[in-house]
């Protein structure tokens, strides 16, 4: 027998299951136990840049609406930085860049209210667009699904992304790519996410 | 304000390790599998940075769900266990000041969760979640009652294993992870579809807690140990450094 190798191995997986907001949003279970419930403020009171929501629907195969899913979203502030040591920068105080949101037990909307990020330094030297991380978990979805958030108003920037470039099939960049629309002045950026099918969302094993 | 040593990029998921999106006998998973290969991408500063939580997120006594949800002077109803543990990376290292959350049924197997419609009774005492920060060595523990058994809409006689779901974030986006606590002995485990959704026998047990007689209260609660590995990272020494501007 050669070396053995000590790594440990990952714990394994599972769904999140149809009652994941008991734990993670247990408001939305329709109580109330907690001072504060985490998630709901992604990017604070004192965050520069400009003040956008994103909202969307998850579909299944079907074309169905998944009514039982949670959402989190994982970006930098305006000027491209992390709010984690690791990063180089600093972020306005309140700054998180980390929320969840779960979809409408009856329509499966959801949405989201935020700052617009900045782009991020890639590898490489490669500046990548700007852009929001996704992680979505469910009933039915066994390894929570990861993907990003593009913006259409920044075609020059998404075009030289290296993420993007990365997808061979060039149609299949454009579900990553949020529409914009003003409402009463604000930008909201639509999103949908479509789980399975021809049109399915673009999901990286990151 | 000197920052930390930037982090590294993680090992890359080992897929064959975890479930599959598409598990035909888990059924809600059939309309719910991405069909088409995810993109693998390596590593950038999105996946390698993750949001960090302090001890002002979160009170004290959220880690006690026999006291979190109760009325002064009751308890639920139900076997009072400990369930504590270590969160690691694959590296063996502990990971300290993260974010551990859970959630459970109660001892009849019903959830506090207004879509649950189960016949099993609600409990007036029993809320139903968790959450804490593990310590400067990566330990957790947590105080609830053990949950019980539940049937499901699979096949019609499908029943959950007695289960707690975990929720886990590490210090990378990238390392975030969901998974489910199973208990030592029971038979429902092997019965399961959505245990049956992870391909080796060997990775369901990494999801197995064991009896803990060590960390037992006598007289009092009984303990079960259940540690959680996150993916690890690679030493930053001779590789590239995750790059800010």
């Amino acid at each position: 027998m050669p070396q053995r190798l000590d790594y440990l191995k990952e714990t394994p997986s599972q769904t999140a299951g149809p009652y994941v907001h008991i734990g993670l949003a247990p408001g939305a279970a329709g109580f109330e136990i907690y001072d504060q419930e985490l998630g709901w403020d992604i990017s604070g009171p004192n965050a520069k840049g400009e003040r956008i929501r994103v909202e969307g629907i998850v579909t299944d195969g079907t074309g169905s609406p998944v009514k039982d899913v949670l959402l989190e979203a994982w970006q930098a502030n305006a000027e491209g930085v992390y709010a984690h040591p690791g990063h180089s920068g600093e972020v306005e105080e309140g700054f998180r860049g980390w929320g969840r949101v779960i979809t409408d037990f009856e329509t499966g909307e959801w949405g989201f209210d935020t700052v617009k990020p900045g782009a991020v330094m890639g590898r490489n030297g490669q500046m990548m667009a700007p852009h929001i991380s996704l992680w979505i978990v469910a009933r039915g979805i066994n390894v929570g699904l990861n993907t990003r958030i593009y913006f259409e108003d920044e075609a020059e920037a998404n075009a030289a992304d290296p993420v993007l470039n990365v997808i061979e099939w060039e149609h299949r960049r454009a579900t990553l790519i949020a529409k914009r629309e003003l409402r009463d002045g604000l930008a909201v950026y639509h999103f949908d996410i479509r789980l399975q099918g021809g049109d399915e969302t673009v999901f990286f094993d990151i | 304000m000197t920052k930390p040593p930037q982090p590294g990029e993680f090992y890359q998921r080992d897929r064959r390790w975890h479930p599959p999106a598409l598990s035909r006998d888990y059924k809600t998973s059939v309309t719910r599998a991405p069909q088409f290969p995810l993109i693998s991408l390596e590593n950038t500063a999105s996946e390698m940075t993750g949001p960090v939580f302090g001890r002002n997120d979160i009170a004290p006594a959220d880690n006690d769900l026999l006291t979190n949800y109760a009325q002064p002077g009751e308890s639920p109803v139900g076997e009072r266990i400990i369930v504590h543990g270590k969160v690691l990376d694959e590296n063996a290292r502990p990971v300290p000041n993260t974010l551990v959350e859970i959630w459970q049924a109660n001892a009849s197997g019903r959830y506090r969760h207004k879509k649950d419609s189960y016949r099993g009774a609600l409990d007036p005492n029993f809320g139903g979640c968790g959450r804490t920060l593990t310590d400067g060595n990566g330990c957790y523990r947590f105080r609830t009652v053990k949950p019980g058994a539940y049937p499901w809409r699979n096949g019609v006689n499908d029943w959950r294993p007695a289960h707690i779901h975990v929720s886990v974030f590490g210090t990378g986006f990238a390392q975030r992870l969901i998974t489910q606590l199973y208990f030592e002995g029971d038979p429902l485990i092997a019965r399961c579809p959505i245990v049956n959704t992870i391909p080796d026998p060997e990775a369901v047990q990494m999801l197995i807690a064991r009896l803990d007689m060590n960390a037992t209260i006598p007289l009092d609660t009984i303990a079960y140990r259940f540690d959680i590995v996150l993916r690890g990272r690679r030493s930053t020494l001779f590789e590239n450094r995750l790059e800010g501007n």
